[in-house]
């Protein structure tokens, strides 16, 4: 594996910024967290494009519905806190309602934010936008990813969620297919369990599943980005296959990754499962990695958790 | 169900249906002023009629809109019912959802829809919601029925409208319960940051909401001075806004004016046209029974009969 790291934030600002021209409809609305969100870039390039509208998130998200209605391609960036509690109204009645073509980008998201603790920390973001109706969610696995979910998004027609962290983490996905909104992407194949994974735990998966190859035990991993609409045929392929399915996310494991998986497996192959995140609780400070260590986010936890799922 | 009712039962009344075409053809700005007046009545008879039929919408906030909507529709915005999609058309955001009824009478006789159509509202599988729905209703620009949105994304066509260098109007047309709304101030704040033009908020001031009066529930008062303070452009009066030759004034004071964002307000009633549901709180949301439709409904004809002489 790599040791190169990026933050998806910075590469979100940078690909902004180069994807401007490719995209003349797009324009970026800010609440007064640009410079966190880097989107300052773009707004410091296209200050035509650029609407910074102050720490009122509502007004915000409404504002690009009522653009997104007029043939523009808004991208709203805030932290994924306040795009899933400060703007859902808006985003249900305005924006999902209308399926209009709103890029909403929440940063900071998962435990990132993680020495601002847990107002800023966002692990029910996903329970809460995957429940609207026709609301694509994304949940980029690195900086690459995050780059083409954000393409692939301003090419799409209707309203999509991307959630992103603050902080460096590995490349895991340079000079590999890229990114394809509603697919899985199988990183390794095997046959004693299936582990789901989304977002920042993608490295600690991959590190996982080569640990547990070492103790002969085969990992079928797959990196589930899009969490709606979830990719139910390669799930149900996988799962028929193992047996076994265990979910790993940033996010509490209450309708996240770990409720999209349970709903589709639940439908059409029931399996044994298990669910890597956090436990129906709020986190506290302290440094990132740790801090999801120690609310069951690390890659022990996950050959932990993949253990006592073959033993059932 | 049976019918007690129906838009068309006017002609029962012997009072005639005013052709719209005949107002969009008028140049005559008194006679097309007396002739809106009317349709603004007729309107409201239709309204009341589908909402005692129906057993169910809002009356008291659909009533208050009847002139300001059929001045907008018939005289102030520039529309193509026949093509809903054309871009440079003016947009009008009707914050206020409670009002779709009235929304649904002035789209009808401006060409979106049939007026037979009406009588379909809040019925399974009509494209009449409870609440307006753009992508269901030919002519409605933004789904709403949960106050304090609206001004958001009329900003956001605005901006829009500047951002791709068009010069269609953005409305927006909200009552007291919207101006309740804290995203409503955001949004006189945002609107007053970035200034597009042509951004005009119109404010149906019945000063009754749901609960009870206004200045009881959440008063708004001094609303001119709130709105200059957040540097809005606001005209020296409030105009009645029953009145078509008023709101026509107004547009006439809108037109003149260079520094954005307008907002204008017009004095209302909610219940407005029968006598015993105007400014009445009950009158919000609560069901025409058969007694009060049988002691209202000659109220409203009466007055159509008037304006009908005047035509």
């Amino acid at each position: 594996m790599t040791t190169k790291e990026i933050s998806m934030r910075i590469a979100f600002g940078q690909a902004l910024l180069e994807i401007a021209d490719k995209f003349p409809k797009m324009v970026v609305l800010d609440a007064d967290v640009s410079t966190s969100t880097q989107t300052l870039l773009f707004g410091k390039a296209h200050p035509e494009r650029f609407f910074n509208v102050g720490v009122a998130e509502a007004n915000m998200a409404d504002i690009a519905g009522g653009m997104a209605t007029c043939g523009l391609r808004p991208v709203v960036s805030t932290f994924a806190t306040f795009v899933s509690l400060k703007c859902t109204d808006q985003i249900r009645n305005v924006v999902c309602y209308n399926n209009l073509p709103v890029v909403f980008v929440g940063g900071y998201a998962g435990l990132s934010d993680s020495f601002d603790g847990t107002s800023h920390q966002s692990v029910i973001d996903l329970a809460i936008l995957r429940a609207m109706p026709n609301m694509t969610v994304i949940v980029p696995g690195d900086a690459i990813e995050m780059r083409q979910a954000l393409e692939s998004s301003l090419s799409y027609n209707g309203p999509t969620f991307i959630r992103i962290c603050r902080n460096p983490t590995p490349v895991l996905f340079e000079n590999h297919p890229p990114l394809q909104i509603g697919k899985i992407r199988k990183i390794r194949d095997g046959g004693d369990l299936t582990i789901g994974v989304c977002g920042v735990p993608t490295f600690m998966a991959v590190d996982a599943a080569e640990q547990l190859s070492q103790e002969d035990i085969s990992v079928d991993l797959l990196e589930i980005s899009t969490l709606k609409p979830i990719d139910t045929e390669t799930l149900v392929a996988s799962a028929s296959k193992t047996g076994r399915m265990l979910t790993v996310e940033e996010h509490s494991i209450i309708g996240g990754l770990a409720g999209a998986v349970s709903e589709a497996l639940g439908k059409h192959c029931p399996v044994r499962m298990d669910f890597v995140g956090l436990e129906d609780t709020f986190a506290e400070s302290g440094p990132y990695i740790p801090l999801m260590a120690k609310y069951g986010i690390s890659k022990q936890a996950i050959v932990q958790k993949a253990k006592a799922l073959l033993k059932q | 169900m049976e019918r007690k009712a129906s838009p068309l039962d006017i002609a029962k009344n012997k009072i005639g249906r005013l052709d719209p075409k005949k107002i969009l053809a008028e140049t005559n700005p008194k006679k097309k002023a007396a002739m809106m007046q009317y349709l603004a009545q007729q309107c409201r008879l239709d309204v009341f009629d589908v909402l005692h039929e129906k057993g169910t919408g809002h009356w008291g906030g659909a009533t208050s809109a009847a002139e300001l909507l059929t001045s907008l529709y018939f005289h102030i915005m520039n529309v193509r019912p026949e093509q809903t999609d054309w871009p440079d058309r003016d947009r009008l955001v009707v914050s206020k959802g409670h009002a779709s009824s009235m929304l649904y009478a002035i789209l009808a006789n401006r060409g979106y829809f049939s007026i037979e159509e009406l009588r379909t509202f809040r019925d399974l599988n009509s494209r009449l919601q409870g609440h307006p729905c753009m992508n269901k209703t030919p002519g409605v620009e933004m789904s709403t029925g949960v106050l304090g949105h609206g001004l958001s994304v009329a900003l956001g066509m605005a901006l829009a409208a500047r951002a791709m260098k068009k010069n269609y109007w953005s409305f927006v047309l909200v009552g007291d319960g919207c101006l309740n709304e804290g995203q409503t101030w955001e949004g006189i704040m945002a609107s007053a940051k970035f200034r597009p033009p042509h951004l005009v908020l119109l404010i149906d001031y019945n000063k009754v909401q749901l609960d009870g009066p206004s200045d009881v529930i959440m008063p708004m008062d001094p609303l001119p001075d709130k709105l200059r303070a957040f540097n809005w452009t606001i005209p020296p009066k409030v105009y009645d806004g029953h009145s078509v030759l008023e709101i026509l004034d107004s547009w006439d004071w809108i037109r003149q004016q260079t520094t954005w964002p307008v907002a204008v307000i017009y004095k209302t009633h909610k219940g407005k046209g029968v006598s015993f549901m105007e400014d009445e709180n009950k009158w919000h949301g609560a069901v025409i029974d058969d007694q009060s439709y049988t002691k209202g409904r000659p109220e409203l004809v009466e007055t159509l009969r008037k304006l009908e002489a005047q035509l």
